[in-house]
This record gives C-alpha cells, sequence and structure tokens, in this order.
C-alpha cells in the first residue's frame, strides 16, 4: 500500500516557506540525484553526476551543446524513456527520497507532479481553453465550473489572462511565439505539478517575450521548484538560484548562482561563463 | 546586322544549350505523349459508354441502366418490324400476343427470338455489390491498417525486428493481385469455407491494400509534431492518451486520404474478388430473401470490375454487347472518380479543421 507513487503523491502540500529568496543556502533538498551514469545506446551522455536541486528555488543548468544537460534535465521526469536504447548505468535520482527510477514507480503519476515545458513552445492545435484543460480532462475532471477556474487561475499564474480571457475558445495556434510558451507553461501549471522543468524555454523568443517569461519564472518560484536549461548564461545569472555547469556529461560545478558567475572555482567554469569557450 | 558582343552576359551558340533544348523537347512531347494517350481512353470510354448511360429524352439518365439486374436481349422480326426488348418484357410481349390472337380467334403467333446475354437490362447489381465490396473491405483494412500502424511506429521498439516487418509489409505490396485471389481463395473460401461470400472478398481485398494502408498510416503518423507527444505525456498522459487525443485527430487527414485512393484500388480490382466473391450473375439483391441476418456475409455478389470482364470475354461478341462493356466502364469511372474527389474534398476540410 505504502508504494512511493502513493507517497509522491501525497507530498503536494508543503509548508510554505515565509523568505524564499533568502533561504538559498538552507533550502531543503528536493531533487537528489547522486552518481548518475546514463547511456543512449552505447553512448554515455552523463558521467557520475551528483547533485542536490534545492526546493522552492531555480536551479540552472548550463554549459555547451552536447553536455549532457537536457539529457539529465529529461531524467527528471523520465522523458528519455520514450527513446528507445536508453538507460540508467549506475546512480539515482530521488525526489523527496523517493527513488523515480525504481521497478514500482509509476511514469504517469511521476509526470504529474514533474512538469516540464519544451524549447519549441508545443500548444496543440486547439483552443486555449483545451489546451489548458487537457492534463485535467486526462484525469477525469468533467466539472465544467472546475475547469472554467483551473483555467483562469493558471492563465493568471502565467500571466497571460488578460492578453486571451477574450478569445479563450481560440486556437493556441494563434498566439504569438511568447504567448504560446506561457500557454504551455499554464497547461503544465494547470496539473499543479510540484516541480516545473524548462527545456531552453526562451530560445526561440525575441528579447521581449524573454524578458516576459523570466519575469513569470520569479512567481513561479513561490510555489513550484524550477530547473531550467538555458544557453543563455545571462538568463541563467538573471532568474536562478543556483547554478550547475556541465561539460561533456560530467558536471564541472555547482554552487549558488552568484559564485558561478562572479567568483567560480573551477577555470573551465570560469572561462565559460567569462565567454571564452563554448 | 550582326552587332559586336556588348556586354559579358551576350547569349553564344553552344553545344550544351543545343543539347538543353533537345532533352526539353524530348521531355515535354513525352509528358503530352502520356497525355494524350490518358486523353484517348476516357474520351473512347466515354463517347462509347455514355450513349448506355444518358438519353436524350427526359429524365436523360437510363434509369433501367442504372436500377435493374442484367437480362438477355432479345432481337426478332414481329409483323415485318424488327424490335429488340430485354428478356422479361419479351415473354409479357409474346404472352399479350398470345392472348390477343386467342381473343380474335387465330392461333397464337410464333414468334422466333434471337437473344443475346447480358445486353439489355442494367448494372445495379454489380453497383450495389462493388459499393459492398468497398466498404467492408476498407473497414477490415483500417481497422487492421492503422491498428497495426500505431503499433509499429509508436509502440514498438525499432529495431531489427520491426524493420523486417516493414520489409515484408512493402513486400506484400508488390505480391500480384491474382495471388492475393487465389490466397484468399485456399484461406478463407475453401479452409474455412466460407464459400464464394462478401466476407471472403473483403478480407481478401483488405489484404491486398493492408501495406497501402500501413505505410500511409506510418507516414501520417510520423508527419505528427513530436512535440504534440512529448507535450502531452509530459502532463501525465499515458501513451494511448495521447495516441488517442495528440496524434490521432492529426494523423487522419493523411490516412483517410491515402485509404480512399486505396477505396479506388478495392473497387477495380478484379483478381482477388473473382475466386472469392464474384458471381457471373445473380439474380437476388444481397439483402432479399436472407435466411438469418449472418447469410448476408455468405453470399456472393455481381461486382462492376468482373463484370466488364464477363460481357468483354465470357459471352459470345456482337454488335449489342459493346453498349453494356462500355456502359459499365463509364459507370465505373464515374464511381472511382468520384471516389478520388471525395478524397480531396475531405482532405482539405480535414486539413484546415487539423492544421498546425
Amino acid at each position: 500500500m505504502d508504494s512511493p507513487t502513493k507517497s509522491l503523491r501525497s507530498v503536494s502540500h508543503h509548508p510554505a516557506s515565509p523568505d524564499g529568496k533568502s533561504t538559498a543556502a538552507v533550502a531543503p533538498t528536493l531533487i537528489d540525484i547522486e552518481n548518475l551514469d546514463f547511456h543512449y545506446g552505447a553512448t554515455q551522455a552523463l558521467h557520475g553526476i551528483s547533485l542536490k536541486v534545492p526546493d522552492r528555488q531555480v536551479t540552472a543548468f548550463i554549459g555547451p551543446s552536447g553536455c549532457g544537460k537536457s539529457t539529465l534535465l529529461r531524467c527528471l521526469n523520465r522523458m528519455n524513456d520514450l527513446i528507445d536504447g536508453t538507460r540508467i548505468g549506475a546512480g539515482s535520482i530521488k525526489i523527496r527520497g523517493v527513488d523515480i527510477y525504481q521497478r514500482d514507480v509509476d511514469v504517469i503519476e511521476l509526470r504529474k507532479r514533474v512538469g516540464m515545458v519544451f524549447q519549441k513552445s508545443n500548444p496543440f492545435p486547439k483552443s486555449i481553453y483545451e489546451n489548458i484543460t487537457y492534463g485535467l480532462r486526462l484525469q477525469g475532471v468533467k466539472d465544467k465550473g472546475r475547469l472554467d477556474e483551473v483555467v483562469e487561475k493558471s492563465l493568471r499564474g502565467a500571466a497571460l489572462w488578460d492578453e486571451v480571457k477574450d478569445r479563450l475558445h481560440a486556437s493556441g495556434l494563434g498566439l504569438s511565439g511568447g504567448q504560446q510558451q506561457r500557454l504551455c507553461i499554464a497547461r503544465t501549471i494547470a496539473v499543479e505539478p510540484e516541480i516545473i522543468l524548462m527545456d531552453e524555454p526562451c530560445s526561440a523568443l525575441d528579447p521581449i517575450a524573454t524578458a516576459k517569461v523570466e519575469e513569470l519564472i520569479h512567481e513561479l518560484k513561490l510555489k513550484y521548484t524550477i530547473v531550467i536549461v538555458t544557453h543563455n548564461m545571462q538568463q541563467a545569472a538573471r532568474c536562478s538560484d543556483k547554478t550547475a555547469f556541465f561539460y561533456l556529461g560530467k558536471l564541472v560545478e555547482f554552487a549558488a548562482t552568484r559564485t558561478i558567475f562572479m567568483n567560480p572555482e573551477n577555470p573551465q567554469t570560469e572561462a565559460y561563463v567569462s565567454g571564452r569557450f563554448g | 546586322m550582326s552587332t559586336p558582343v556588348s556586354h559579358p552576359f551576350q547569349a553564344k551558340p553552344s553545344l550544351s544549350r543545343t543539347f538543353e533544348s533537345g532533352v526539353f523537347w524530348l521531355f515535354r512531347s513525352a509528358a503530352y505523349l502520356v497525355l494524350a494517350c490518358g486523353a484517348f481512353v476516357f474520351a473512347d470510354i466515354v463517347i462509347k459508354g455514355a450513349p448506355a448511360v444518358f438519353k436524350t429524352s427526359f429524365p436523360f439518365v437510363n434509369t433501367v441502366f442504372l436500377t435493374e439486374a442484367p437480362e438477355s436481349l432479345c432481337v426478332f422480326d414481329y409483323e415485318g418490324q424488327k424490335r429488340e426488348m430485354g428478356d422479361r418484357e419479351f415473354r409479357a410481349f409474346r404472352e399479350q400476343e398470345a392472348a390477343r390472337a386467342a381473343a380474335e380467334g387465330r392461333k397464337a403467333p410464333e414468334i422466333k427470338a434471337t437473344s443475346f446475354v447480358y445486353s439489355a437490362g442494367g448494372i445495379f447489381p454489380c453497383i450495389v455489390g462493388t459499393v459492398l465490396l468497398v466498404v467492408g473491405s476498407m473497414t477490415i483494412a483500417l481497422t487492421l491498417g492503422v491498428a497495426s500502424a500505431i503499433y509499429l511506429s509508436e509502440y514498438a521498439r525499432q529495431g531489427p525486428v520491426v524493420a523486417f516487418i516493414r520489409l515484408a509489409i512493402l513486400n506484400l505490396a508488390g505480391v500480384p493481385s491474382i495471388v492475393f485471389g487465389l490466397f484468399g481463395m485456399g484461406m478463407f473460401v475453401i479452409f474455412l469455407e466460407w464459400n464464394v461470400s462478401l466476407l471472403a472478398g473483403w478480407f481478401t481485398l483488405a489484404f491486398m491494400v493492408l501495406p497501402v494502408v500501413i505505410t500511409a498510416s506510418e507516414e501520417s503518423l510520423k508527419s505528427v509534431p513530436k512535440g504534440f507527444r512529448e507535450g502531452s505525456l509530459a502532463l501525465g498522459a499515458t501513451k494511448w492518451q495521447t495516441i488517442r487525443k495528440a496524434v490521432l485527430p492529426y494523423a487522419l487527414p493523411g490516412i483517410l486520404t491515402s485509404s480512399i485512393l486505396g477505396v479506388a484500388r478495392v473497387a477495380g480490382e478484379t483478381a482477388p474478388i473473382m475466386f472469392t466473391a464474384a458471381y457471373v450473375v445473380r439474380d437476388k439483391l444481397p439483402w432479399q430473401d436472407l435466411q438469418s441476418a449472418g447469410d448476408f456475409f455468405f453470399q456472393g455478389v455481381m461486382a462492376l470490375p468482373y463484370h466488364i470482364y464477363v460481357v468483354s470475354s465470357k459471352i459470345p461478341q456482337n454488335e449489342y454487347t459493346e453498349r453494356v462493356q462500355y456502359g459499365t466502364a463509364f459507370v465505373f469511372l464515374f464511381i472511382v472518380a468520384l471516389i478520388a474527389a471525395s478524397s480531396i474534398v475531405l482532405r482539405t476540410k480535414l486539413r484546415g479543421r487539423y492544421k498546425w
């Protein structure tokens, strides 16, 4: 009865920390990655990654292309399961102490708790309303009042409500790129996850749309734990609390964002953040 | 007036230029030759077939041809006049004349008629049979084909086994239709004891178009952006929910379009049904005199392509057979064109509804 699946679900309510930002150093660990090796077929993509993602903060993964940061991100909601021939070679990923690669973990339940926003905004070719209610309808929610409520709450949460409230039943594809990405964020928070993974969410957006999404990230971290992969170092510097620098499948350095950018320990990190390579 | 070379891009005659225009004309004449052949075939069928279907007087359509069963044409001389009429009409005419003669106290006139099989009446049972064969076989082919395409492209682990299955399916597409006919006869008609029946024809035709349906469905499924799948799965959808809600609706236009082209093929094939489902002639329509509902599936039917085959090669040819040959071909072409047109309309409509 007390399967990890259940316990993963039962911990959706956690006490609100009174001052999210200032407790950066002492925030409790939510995701605990230990010694993780990951393989695509014969190629090893991640080598012995160990990293603790703090609760309700923004953790950024940076590094040059092919360094494994997206792979690691996609391990966190087991999106890599979709690719044939991938496997965890060694190590574990624990969310609130539960190993998510354990045999009896239900991937569906995991993904409800760990939402994901993709690099290329991917709203379904349905109305804005249907996009947001997609996850809830799958869970069998049919009550119109409840759905309406969630749509408004999620759109407000994604700072999109004012822009689309008059055309909820228009196609989600009619929105601009930045609005589409915020629609995807709204869709994700509609199922009330605990963690939101963002895979280069702004790489296809113009600076103004990017600024809006970053602003949104600041608001979201009050309620959600966010892990963001980004190519844009200013973005990591602007919106994250902690930053992990990856290179060639290895974690080079993981520290408070301020430390990584101002005073990195590792010379490779310094070279990368100062733009000398990568 | 030869102007001297005045600029660097001046056109100069050269071998490659001559060759270029030669090749161009070769390609152009090839294309026009194909067009001419096609136009000739169509024109021939329309010119010779249309008179069987259309009339110059009201209601302009030959309803007998479209709504009645084939019968023999009786040609006879009567009272110095040459008359042509269908078999039933002829019998009625003869009785009427005999009755008239009896009333007038004469001996019944002896009318000697030459009869020509299938040259009178219509092709209604063939139209019905073809429609039934198409509807049934496409239902089976779509169910099996879409299901296996979903399995192959969404569920199955891509590897040598799946590659082998795909190769086998592609090879199936190259099997001549007469071989499918033999297979259907061996498998359904004899082994499963379904006899010559709609059901046997349905399965034989379905197996014949399955490769087309599977390949087309797989292509359509693949053309749905990966983002839809990932977006859905990341929201906690199961794989099947994802396929149903976020993949299949968007693959549907492609699947339907190519399947409807498959319909045209199913409708046109003669070889697979000649051993499995088609009767040369059948008096009853498929829904007449059924003992039980199950009998519906275990009866043979007439079909347009097989009827064309029969009237073109299995009966003595004479001046009266051409009408039914070309008439049937014309109706058949018309039906196939109708199906193709509806596929285009459907595709445009669905594309408009589900575009991204």
